[in-house]
């Protein structure tokens, strides 16, 4: 940190604690909305296909444009962060969505048919199977997710919003680098945070993982059988076909 | 608003002339392509070096990622603040955003393909390079485009904020709309950017269907091959 941002701290510590709202509460709300779409469409094709284009669709909507133009669809105030939040959000929503697709195609068939053929129903199966193997792959998505939203909040400056990215846009018209830097350098530890901060929730989520040597899918499985009494009359059906 | 859009589209007199609509799209198509030019010479030989021995995945993964999280604003604000170029700042900024995805997609495709192909190949005698060059990275190919596609969405996007600096590109209307609050100008910039970009992925989707290893579609839209090939005998049906 350089002696700009001491010297301002206050007025740094503000705009500091706007751009993690402006950052966090999309990529929360994304997230939360992604999963249960991903869940649902996940096994219907047509649906999954037109999910996978709408949202490709809005990924390809500049982050400035959207800023930009979201005011007039919503008929909100050019200066109101909702607009940098709902945009945000959506292209959370539109990332995570195929994060979420991807992350349960990783799940291997064989534990999903296993864990149908105890007697899972498609819920239960998509929350207490489908869902956990899921996690490594959906967090790896979010830690991408998450640390673009903290550098695209940036972009909102340039329309007055935008949190750290202010110190770009003052630091330029008064021809002070070290404003700039400032903000450079607080955006980076931000995201580095943030990042490492999923990555731990996600590592907490999969406890099976840690250390081992063997696949994710086969540590889960070998966890559901000693855990599950239904695992037992998995082995007698199995023993009964033999 | 949709009506002083399609109006301002119509008047002949806004696409012509040097700050006419025709002038700004080749601008922002030339520091697109200026920014994922250099940043294709920095990430496919990094790419394939990596992505063919393996060495300094985790490296390059986590600066990658850092990379990410740089913001494109802050960055060419700096460095127009530090140098007296007016093009290398939004230049550079938008290298730093092209390098991630592309170097991403070049080493992730190349580590992904099948190693019992790339094993095969070196015990039919292939030098490393002929295994890197005729089994890597044609297999690897829909990942580096689709690297290529997720670079050029973002360059193009973001190089709007040249314009922040006073250079042209679409950009120029969304922040001279702004200025003047002439909320009908930022409009036109807002969507034609996004016709942009629009166009330009869907033209690399295709590619990417088109680089598909296995499916013959880029080779056998050679006439001459396809003619060689009816020459020599009756192929077998492709599957």
């Amino acid at each position: 940190m350089n002696l700009w941002g001491i010297r301002n701290w206050p007025a740094v510590q503000e705009l500091l604690l706007e751009h993690l709202y402006l950052a966090v509460v999309p990529t929360v709300v994304g997230v939360a909305v992604a999963l249960p779409i991903g869940l649902l469409l996940r096994d219907r094709r047509r649906a999954r296909s037109i999910a996978v284009v709408l949202s490709s669709m809005v990924f390809t909507i500049p982050s400035l444009a959207l800023f930009v133009v979201l005011p007039v669809i919503l008929g909100t105030r050019v200066l109101d962060p909702i607009n940098v939040v709902i945009a945000l959000t959506l292209y959370t929503v539109a990332l995570s969505v195929r994060t979420t697709f991807e992350a349960l195609d990783a799940v291997p068939a064989a534990t999903r048919e296993a864990a149908t053929a105890i007697g899972y129903s498609s819920w239960k199966r998509a929350l207490a199977v489908d869902l956990p193997l899921a996690i490594p792959v959906l967090t790896a998505g979010t830690r991408v997710v998450a640390v673009t939203n903290v550098s695209m909040v940036s972009v909102g400056a340039v329309i007055g919003i935008g949190g750290l990215g202010q110190l770009f846009t003052t630091g330029y018209q008064r021809d002070f680098p070290e404003q700039i830097l400032t903000g450079l350098v607080l955006i980076l530890l931000l995201a580095i945070v943030f990042d490492r901060i999923i990555a731990l929730i996600g590592r907490a989520f999969t406890p099976w993982i840690r250390g081992a040597s063997l696949k994710a899918s086969e540590r889960r499985l070998r966890a559901l059988a000693q855990a599950l009494p239904e695992v037992g009359r998995l082995r007698e059906v199995v023993g009964r076909v033999r | 608003m949709f009506a002083d859009f399609i109006a301002y589209l119509a008047d002949g007199t806004n696409w012509a002339g040097t700050t006419g609509i025709l002038n700004r799209l080749v601008q922002h198509l030339y520091y697109s392509g200026l920014a994922l030019g250099i940043g294709a010479v920095i990430a496919v030989p990094l790419g394939l070096v990596i992505g063919h021995t393996g060495k300094g995945e985790g490296i390059i993964v986590g600066l990658a990622n850092t990379m990410r999280a740089l913001p494109s604003l802050g960055l060419m604000t700096l460095l127009v603040l530090l140098m007296s170029s007016t093009l290398i700042p939004p230049i550079t900024a938008l290298v730093l955003l092209a390098v991630p995805p592309l170097l991403a997609g070049v080493y992730a495709g190349i580590a992904n393909v099948d190693r019992s192909a790339v094993d095969a190949a070196r015990a039919m005698g292939m030098t490393e390079w002929q295994v890197l060059w005729r089994v890597e990275v044609p297999n690897a190919l829909p990942l580096i485009v689709g690297g290529l596609r997720g670079a050029t969405l973002q360059v193009v996007a973001t190089a709007t904020i040249a314009a922040f600096v006073n250079l042209g590109g679409l950009g120029r209307y969304i922040f001279d709309g702004l200025a003047l609050y002439d909320y009908t100008r930022v409009f036109v910039g807002a969507v034609l950017v996004t016709a942009l970009a629009l166009v330009l992925d869907g033209l690399l989707a295709l590619v990417v269907r088109l680089v598909q290893p296995g499916t013959g579609r880029l080779a056998l839209r050679d006439p001459a091959l396809l003619a060689a090939i009816d020459e020599r005998a009756p192929v077998e049906a492709q599957p």
